[in-house]
């Protein structure tokens, strides 16, 4: 009876979500358009100038695994972030006020978010497939979107955290602008990850995205500059270590 | 059980103030209890902690059986709360935002479907029902709002200003749904407002609540007519006269003798009509211009400043009160 009760809680957060997700298509077009517009752009142009030091070409399918964990960082930052103006509308009091433990609230609104980076992550691989990147391998697609949904929840996770302690929607988004951008620089979305500065290779190797990024090259790719071991490994426990944070900081959260 | 609700010497306080102090109520089941009060008299703080969404400082409360905060999610299994301000999902149509609340209480999938077909048709939303919540009129989120509380069949429901912010029409289509829903659902219904007439047209029972505590609790009938039969009010042309103009008639036989406003006193007394002369000679003997004399049956609002000293009204002009925070947030729009 619990357990039927709390699984109707998260796939009704989970329907919200979607139903939302649905009818902003201000949002649909603007979460891919960024990420589109690199592919599109910013990849050839890039992969035109540089050479590996090996001697490989930088070529668009380098630059689409990036724009993919790219996107899935938005959506899910974003998706994560919705906490802070249902806090701010009232939305939420009528959430918490219902008798749902809310963890599964935060595992419903996670799931939704999860999906809709999926579903993002996965237009973009379709569409950079069109625009010529060769994916190595079915399996390894499949491989890519598993990745996609753990680095989602990881995530989602920081955004819910930081959206639930965070007071007005102002701040918040001051903040994800504060996270986002170096999160995306210095992932290794943009370059080559091998013989970096020092310096460089050591932020990089501190920022989660980098594992997501390195990740996806490995599963659409098949090669990848960290072992995907590792790789996994770390973005495994990013979400993990990211869930608990969410899950305690909005259980924080006070509603009256 | 006998009561719905009962509350032992409950309070909250915020710093070192006390935004609901003491309070010991017990409300029946099936009852339509009101909180009447100014803004922030703590009407909504005392909500907020009867449906567990703040724990009490002190003294304790038991709803529909369970403590509110050793068995707070067994009270909230068996309430519904209507907030003051519009928590409606505005980018959903009005059938989703019900549809989500049923989820979310595990109504199952027929019975649910059924129960808001029902409730859309009782609060004459059945035509709108598919528009995003977005493009619905103040008094239509009310109204879906209001249907919300209903939908997942709670014990209690408590509305917190059901009809803030509507005009005066609206505000009376909201009355007429709100004892609708409870004649046709038969749950116990507590509600705060500060509009008089709400009270005394919805309510069996009224609790008038100022500065945290309840200063009286009866039927509104009972309250009324502890002031007597009529209510005199005399105007005077200068203010400077009305403690002069208070003693006088306080010295010559008038009983709960108050001054309305800043330019009139009002006294409540058996044959009105009979006493004006009387009244009005005191006030000529004594040289006091006055300039309008009425006589009314007492209304909340006399039965309110006869216990406090104050109108409402004054209150929700003046005074911006600094009892608490629970008061009235402004209703937002998203």
């Amino acid at each position: 009876m619990m357990a039927m009760r709390s699984m109707n809680a998260v796939y009704a957060m989970w329907l919200s979500e979607m139903l939302r997700f649905w009818r902003s298509k201000s949002r649909i077009i603007g979460a891919l358009s960024t990420p589109l517009t690199f592919l599109i752009f910013l990849g050839p142009g890039l992969s035109s100038g540089f050479q590996f030091q090996g001697g490989g070409a930088l070529d668009l399918s380098f630059f689409a695994p990036g724009f993919i964990a790219m996107s899935v960082l938005f959506a899910s930052l974003f998706a994560g972030g919705t906490v802070v103006w249902e806090k701010e509308s009232g939305l939420l009091k009528e959430i918490l006020i219902a008798p749902i433990n809310r963890f599964f609230v935060a595992l419903g609104k996670a799931a939704g978010g999860v999906t809709i980076a999926l579903i993002q992550g996965t237009s973009l691989l379709v569409f950079a497939g069109l625009v010529g990147v060769r994916y190595v391998s079915g399996p390894g697609v499949l491989a890519g979107l598993l990745v996609m949904a753990v680095s989602g929840i990881g995530f989602i996770g920081l955004a819910v955290a930081l959206a639930s302690w965070i007071e007005s929607p102002e701040g918040f988004q001051m903040i994800m602008s504060f996270v986002a951008m170096p999160l995306v620089l210095l992932s290794g979305a943009f370059f080559p990850i091998s013989g970096l500065p020092p310096w460089l290779g050591v932020l990089v190797s501190m920022n989660p995205l980098t594992y997501s990024v390195e990740a996806l090259r490995w599963c659409l790719l098949g090669s990848s500059v960290i072992p995907i071991t590792m790789s996994s490994a770390v973005i495994t426990l990013f979400a993990f270590c990211m869930l608990l944070l969410g899950g305690k900081y909005f259980g924080r959260i006070r509603v009256q | 059980m006998l009561y719905a609700i009962e509350t032992n010497r409950i309070t909250k306080r915020f710093g070192g103030v006390a935004a609901v102090s003491n309070v010991s109520l017990s409300i029946p089941q099936g009852e339509l209890f009101g909180l009447l009060g100014p803004n922030g008299a703590g009407k909504t703080t005392l909500i907020n902690m009867l449906s567990t969404m703040t724990d009490p400082s002190d003294g304790g409360a038991r709803v529909w059986g369970f403590d509110v905060v050793a068995d707070a999610h067994l009270v909230r299994q068996s309430i519904g709360v209507v907030f003051q301000d519009i928590t409606l999902d505005e980018r959903l149509t009005g059938r989703e935002n019900l549809e989500i609340h049923g989820r979310l209480y595990g109504l199952e999938g027929r019975v649910r479907r059924r129960r808001i077909e029902d409730l859309l048709a009782l609060v004459d939303l059945t035509d709108r029902a598919d528009s995003l919540v977005k493009t619905y009129s103040g008094g239509m989120l009310r109204r879906l709002q209001i249907a919300r509380g209903f939908v997942h069949n709670p014990h209690i429901l408590f509305l917190d200003e059901p009809t803030l912010g509507l005009d005066p029409q609206t505000r009376m289509h909201i009355w007429e749904y709100i004892k609708v829903l409870t004649e046709e659902e038969g749950v116990t219904i507590v509600l705060t407002t500060h509009y008089l007439e709400e009270a005394d047209h919805l309510c069996d029972r009224v609790a008038i609540i100022d500065h945290g505590e309840i200063v009286a609790i009866d039927t509104p009938e009972a309250l009324k007519s502890q002031l007597g039969g009529d209510v005199i009010t005399l105007e005077v042309e200068d203010p400077a006269d009305i403690t002069r103009l208070r003693a006088l008639c306080e010295g010559n036989g008038f009983e709960r003798v108050v001054s309305r406003g800043s330019s009139a006193v009002s006294m409540a007394v058996r044959d009105g009509e009979r006493k004006i002369p009387h009244a009005l000679n005191l006030a000529s003997g004594a040289g006091i211009p006055i300039l309008s004399v009425s006589l009314h049956k007492p209304a909340l609002d006399d039965v309110f400043l006869h216990h406090t000293g104050r109108t409402l009204r004054d209150k929700e002009t003046g005074d911006t009160g600094n009892h608490g925070r629970s008061g009235t947030r402004p209703t937002r729009r998203r």
